[in-house]
């Protein structure tokens, strides 16, 4: 039976990048249409009127939205190098970390990054505190792991749930501290963590779907400069 | 044997969340009340050194925190009863919702939360929210399970059981019957389930402990205004 994947995205965003890894390690099939986040597209519309933006995958015509709902989607679908391991207690912990990467490590970066000036001191010992728990948990694994097969041999090295989660701590953070002048995360402060990017992002499936780094530099430093010009 | 504890505070609806599923399944438990504002206790502190905070589960002595997270744990271990569809896209719409609700939740509870400008803001848009959830979440169903209730009803349970009490300490309407109808219905239908008529908080206790605790908030709110 021919099967229908489209995947509504932004070639900058990393939920949207979350979801084109997992498709990728589980080798799916899938027309990957670019979201123009100006005019939003009458279709994207459609399919996500709730929350009106991507990622957004179209199965067979039914839509999901959510990354992380969609990576546990993708789990349930389709056969192969699952991103969460089989265990229920592993699993759980899985989905504990990754919601504590979208609760509160992304929202508080994002503070200590772009948010008003008032609120960037709290905002950055609050995320230094998040990476310092995250970092925590690491332990002496190479990845968080807990996939079945998408970064390495198996087992705990896999890229799993929290790994992909975790993709704008281990790539957008440094492209965007570069453009606002500002550091959080550094070697010294985080050698562990330092440890995980390096290690995920020496993954082809991760290195060949992130964005282009000069662009996504780019990208920051014209919007850092727009929120300047507008002060 | 297996030992299932779960650490959990009188009035709290996420605690509830994990103690209703945990009935649904038959499972037994052991339920310890935390001192959440004097004294946490220590299995609560090595159970949760995150968040630190109710509900935590603990299974043979292994912990999991987050109530959408334990929710999923009990479904996976105990998956008689199901509460959440076999169909992977619907499993998906159910994710959804849940976390809808979790990332919404700070601009719903803003009523109770927050106060003057910020709190009139967030009356307004959590009006848009809950007419949102009606349309798209619940739709024509009875339940957000469907025919039967499930974990997104659970998720969604303090709109049903601990809403008007907080409206009543606070003052402020924030779902009337009129502009949400499905919706009331649903609170209706959900109350008289009896696993739940029989599994909810007292509400003259319930309703002291908010006016308490918004009156603690509104002080605090005061005073660092005034700093």
């Amino acid at each position: 039976m021919a099967e229908e994947v489209k995947l509504f995205g932004l070639w900058g965003s990393p939920f949207s990048r979350r979801v084109e890894i997992a498709l990728k390690i589980k080798g799916v099939k899938y027309e990957y249409i670019e979201d123009d986040l100006q005019n939003k597209s009458a279709l994207l519309l459609k399919y996500n009127p709730v929350h009106k933006k991507v990622p957004v995958l179209l199965h067979n015509g039914k839509p999901i939205a959510e990354s992380l709902v969609l990576l546990e989607y993708i789990d349930e679908t389709w056969e192969g190098n699952p991103n969460l391991p089989p265990d229920p207690y592993e699993r759980a912990q899985a989905r504990f970390w990754a919601k504590f990467i979208d609760e509160k490590c992304l929202p508080a970066l994002w503070k200590a990054l772009f948010g008003e000036e008032s609120e960037q001191e709290k905002a950055m010992e609050e995320a230094l505190q998040n990476l310092k728990m995250l970092e925590k948990e690491l332990k002496d694994k190479r990845l968080f792991g807990g996939g079945g097969g998408g970064g390495g041999g198996g087992g705990e090295e896999s890229i799993g749930l929290v790994d992909i989660a975790a993709n704008f701590i281990a790539y957008w953070v440094g492209i965007i501290q570069e453009a606002v002048g500002a550091e959080i995360l550094n070697r010294e402060r985080f050698p562990v963590l330092y440890k995980w990017i390096d290690e995920l992002l020496s993954c082809s499936v991760i290195r060949e779907n992130l964005p282009p780094r000069d662009k996504m530099l780019a990208y920051f430093i014209s919007r850092v400069q727009a929120a300047k010009a507008s002060k | 044997m297996e030992e299932v504890k779960l650490l959990g505070f009188w009035s709290s609806p996420f605690v509830y969340r994990v103690k209703w599923a945990l009935k649904h399944k038959d499972v037994k438990y052991e339920y310890l009340e935390e001192d959440l504002w004097n004294k946490k206790s220590d299995l609560l502190l090595r159970s949760n050194p995150v968040q630190k905070r109710v509900p935590v589960l603990l299974h043979d002595g292994k912990p999991i925190a987050e109530s959408i997270v334990i929710l999923e744990y009990i479904e996976e271990m105990w998956p008689h009863n199901p509460l959440l569809p076999q169909d992977p896209h619907e499993r998906a719409m159910a994710r959804y919702w849940m976390k809808f609700g979790e990332d919404k939740a700070p601009i719903l509870l803003g009523f109770y939360l927050n106060f003057g400008e910020e709190q009139e803001k967030n009356v307004k848009e959590a009006k848009e929210l809950l007419k949102i959830l009606e349309k798209h979440g619940l739709g024509e169903n009875k339940f957000f399970g469907g025919d039967e209730i499930g974990l997104v009803d659970f998720a969604f349970g303090w709109i049903a059981c601990w809403l008007e009490v907080m409206e009543e300490a606070v003052g402020v309407k924030l779902s009337e019957a009129e502009s949400l109808p499905r919706l009331h219905e649903w609170i209706e239908n959900f109350k008289k389930v009896p696993l739940i008529k029989e599994n909810t908080p007292d509400r003259d206790r319930m309703l002291s402990f908010y006016k308490q605790r918004r009156e603690q908030r509104r002080e605090s709110f005061i005073s660092s205004r005034a700093s």
